[in-house]
């Protein structure tokens, strides 16, 4: 910090444009010493406060775009360099798979499919939960929705960039790739139609491109108010000059670099299109807005349903199943939730202010939503396999008896059980109120959900192939170094994704939040 | 015919060369042309009544500005319903029929394969895929509709010139009424604005 001239700290003391400044913290942290933030009340009369702290409009701006201007923490330069280094080591096994070939994958004539496909199912599932809660939540007029929905559609968007790695390297001749899209070519040659890998490609890019679509419309006031504050601070003078963010010690000042606000301004001012906030401009967009929320509503229920005809459609035991179609939206509705807390219970007990936009009843909320689908994953596990035991097909009954369930006779017997002990009997413990209302306990089944999401897919995927109808096409799957490292690195490309995210991008949708605020109602009367 | 003047209107943004501006109607001391005149608010129930009284004084080229989308103030302000859902429903429509023109020319009469023996032709394969590009070109056609309409990317205007406008995007709501509005009239609208409850009005200038 330069010495500054008093006026102008009292100007920016008094007009929060200070960069990177926050708000004091909220002073009773604790209604009645217990865990309770006030905002765990089970009066139906009663509505629980979305935001905590009697914050005023200024001072929610001041909490989200505080992070987003402050000089880069060091935990964070820490961090990304940790992930994004994982992230290089994957994509240098890309690099590897490329040049080489697919044999340096375990997969073999019998398991086709293998970790890649686990993978993505897995990363395309979770991508669900961002645009469950944008769209379905909206039109629900959940409005505690707000509090997660922009990290949420991030974390979406992120995890359509892991999903779709896997489906473009697996086809083995990468650079014959475009051939999934029907492009007009030399040979004359189309794809087919009939199948569901192309409706899947064509499910999957445009679910990525709206869920783009609808993460950016939703910035794009937020973009304006990072430019405007920007913007003021350049025309105060109270702009600090570029640094070099250094690990250990303090920061390197480069003044004849172009200085953070200027960049700002800049970079957030083209991005934000010339957002100003009118009225007129308001009305467009929240119509907008509902259309994207209306048509994005049967999308997502429609990816992972032509995500799991991939199965459906085959004829082989454990995946010619009709039930798959709701069994995979739920469970990615699952999963995806899963990861919404994994990711935001840590920021939220790291950065503070954070826990007033994102209250213990926000996190019930989703606690109580990975209960029910949690629940409803349970029940489609056992459906299909007393359909496979009362639909008398001796092949179906045996894929689940003998390849799955069996420890005695089943080699992946351990997957299918960490598989039910993660997802079916984990969620179990939000039956207690005390429980699901406990940060660390959500977030360790956040954890164990996240794991056995990842097993369903493996469980699905290979221990089906791996045993099909004649004895001597069975064969085993062993994941090999390139296999492990590969889906390590998409968790790296995800995570250092999301650091940039949280570092750079409005984390909260301010415009959304400032409309659930007590002072938003036009009158005094509600 | 709202919608085609907006985009006639953004198009002259980007090519003022081809557009002739009338002569100003108002000019500040400095000489240059009024773009109107702003006031500041603090509380939405006040800028909610402030935008009733501007509306009732028959003014027709003004807008508030507020951080968020200010409940039912399209009615406060009496915009008409925009035309974007008709615009959404014909990209739907068009990206369906997209959809069902690529699919039956390609799989029935340029590369027809024989897929377990099903006719060529049959619609039922073809819906996933039309379901999803009715979903892509909607979602293209709301968010590129609605920043047409609105006459966005628009980078400069006269407001931004004005430094207490920045603070619409943190805690504040600003009233504009354009010169132009046939009602404009600096001491009239000032005692208006006034009259409402705002502070801070101010005359805002462009510099051509």
């Amino acid at each position: 910090m330069t010495a500054r001239d008093p006026d102008q700290s009292n100007d920016a003391r008094l007009t929060g444009h200070d960069a990177g400044s926050q708000p004091a913290p909220r002073p009773v942290k604790s209604v009645g010493g217990g865990k309770d933030d006030g905002t765990l009340i089970e009066d139906p009369g009663k509505r629980a406060p979305l935001i905590l702290g009697d914050r005023s409009f200024g001072d929610v701006t001041d909490i989200v775009c505080g992070y987003a201007e402050a000089p880069i923490p060091k935990p964070w330069l820490a961090l990304f360099t940790i992930t994004s280094s994982i992230a290089a080591v994957g994509t240098g096994m890309i690099l590897y798979l490329i040049i080489t070939g697919v044999g340096v994958w375990g997969l073999n004539n019998q398991v086709d499919w293998a970790w890649d496909i686990t993978n993505f199912v897995f990363w395309i599932g979770i991508g669900h939960a961002g645009t469950l809660i944008s769209a379905i939540l909206c039109l629900l007029k959940q409005n505690w929705r707000t509090a997660v929905n922009r990290s949420a559609e991030a974390m979406t968007i992120f995890a359509v960039v892991c999903a779709g790695i896997f489906p473009g390297i697996h086809v083995g001749r990468v650079w014959f790739a475009w051939m999934l899209f029907p492009i007009p070519n030399s040979n004359g040659i189309w794809p087919n139609f009939r199948s569901p890998l192309l409706w899947d490609v064509f499910a999957v890019s445009t679910y990525a491109t709206v869920s783009l679509l609808f993460w950016y419309m939703g910035m794009i006031p937020d973009l304006a108010t990072l430019r405007d504050r920007a913007q003021l601070r350049r025309a105060r003078g109270l702009s600090r000059p570029f640094a070099i963010p250094m690990p250990i010690g303090t920061d390197i000042v480069v003044p004849f670099l172009p200085r953070p606000d200027t960049i700002r301004s800049f970079a957030y001012g083209i991005a934000s299109l010339g957002w100003r906030f009118s009225s007129r401009h308001w009305h467009r967009y929240e119509k907008a807005y509902l259309i994207l929320a209306g048509i994005s509503t049967p999308l997502v229920l429609s990816v992972h349903s032509i995500v799991s005809f991939d199965f459906a459609t085959s004829i082989l035991p454990g995946w010619h199943t009709t039930i798959f179609p709701p069994y995979f939206v739920a469970g990615a509705v699952f999963g995806g939730f899963a990861m919404v807390l994994l990711l935001l219970i840590p920021i939220r007990a790291v950065l503070p202010n954070f826990s007033d936009l994102l209250t213990l009843r926000h996190l019930e909320n989703m606690a109580k939503i990975i209960l029910v689908t949690g629940t409803m994953v349970g029940f489609a596990y056992s459906m299909e396999f007393f359909i496979a035991w009362y639909g008398a097909n001796q092949f179906e009954f045996e894929a689940f008896a003998n390849n799955r369930v069996n420890p005695n006779v089943a080699p992946y017997w351990w997957a299918y059980w960490t598989m039910i002990t993660c997802n079916v009997l984990s969620p179990q413990v939000f039956w207690i109120r005390r429980l699901r209302q406990n940060p660390l306990v959500i977030w360790l089944v956040a954890l164990a959900v996240t794991v056995g999401m990842w097993f369903e897919r493996f469980v699905i995927i290979v221990t089906s192939l791996h045993r099909a109808f004649i004895p001597g096409e069975w064969h085993m799957f062993f994941p090999t170094w390139v296999d492990i490292l590969t889906f390590v690195g998409s968790c790296g490309i995800f995570a250092t994704l999301f650091l940039l995210f949280l570092k750079f991008l409005p984390v909260f949708a301010l415009a959304e939040v400032k409309v659930v605020m007590p002072q938003s109602h036009t009158s005094d009367d509600h | 015919m709202s919608g085609i003047n907006t985009l006639i209107s953004g198009a002259s943004d980007y090519f003022p060369m081809f557009v002739r501006k009338p002569a100003p109607r108002f000019v500040s001391e400095s000489g240059n042309r009024i773009y109107g005149i702003v006031a500041e608010f603090s509380e939405t129930p006040v800028v909610f009544k402030a935008a009733q009284q501007v509306r009732d004084a028959g003014y027709s080229k003004w807008d508030v500005h507020s951080p968020f989308p200010v409940h039912d103030m399209e009615e406060a302000m009496g915009i008409k319903t925009t035309k974007l859902p008709l615009i959404a429903a014909g990209a739907a429509i068009s990206g369906v029929a997209f959809a069902a023109f690529l699919q039956w020319v390609t799989s029935d009469m340029l590369y027809p394969m024989v897929v377990q023996g099903k006719p060529f032709g049959a619609w039922e394969p073809f819906m996933p895929i039309m379901f999803e590009l009715g979903v892509l070109f909607t979602a293209f056609a709301c968010l590129f509709g609605m920043l047409a309409l609105n006459g966005l990317p628009r980078f400069h205007h006269p407001l931004f010139a004005h430094e207490r406008f920045y603070r619409v995007s943190n805690d504040r709501f600003v009233i504009a009424i354009e010169a132009e509005d046939p009602n404009f009239d600096p001491a009239k609208t000032r005692a208006l604005l006034e009259q409402a409850g705002g502070s801070h009005i101010t005359i805002i200038e462009e510099e051509d």
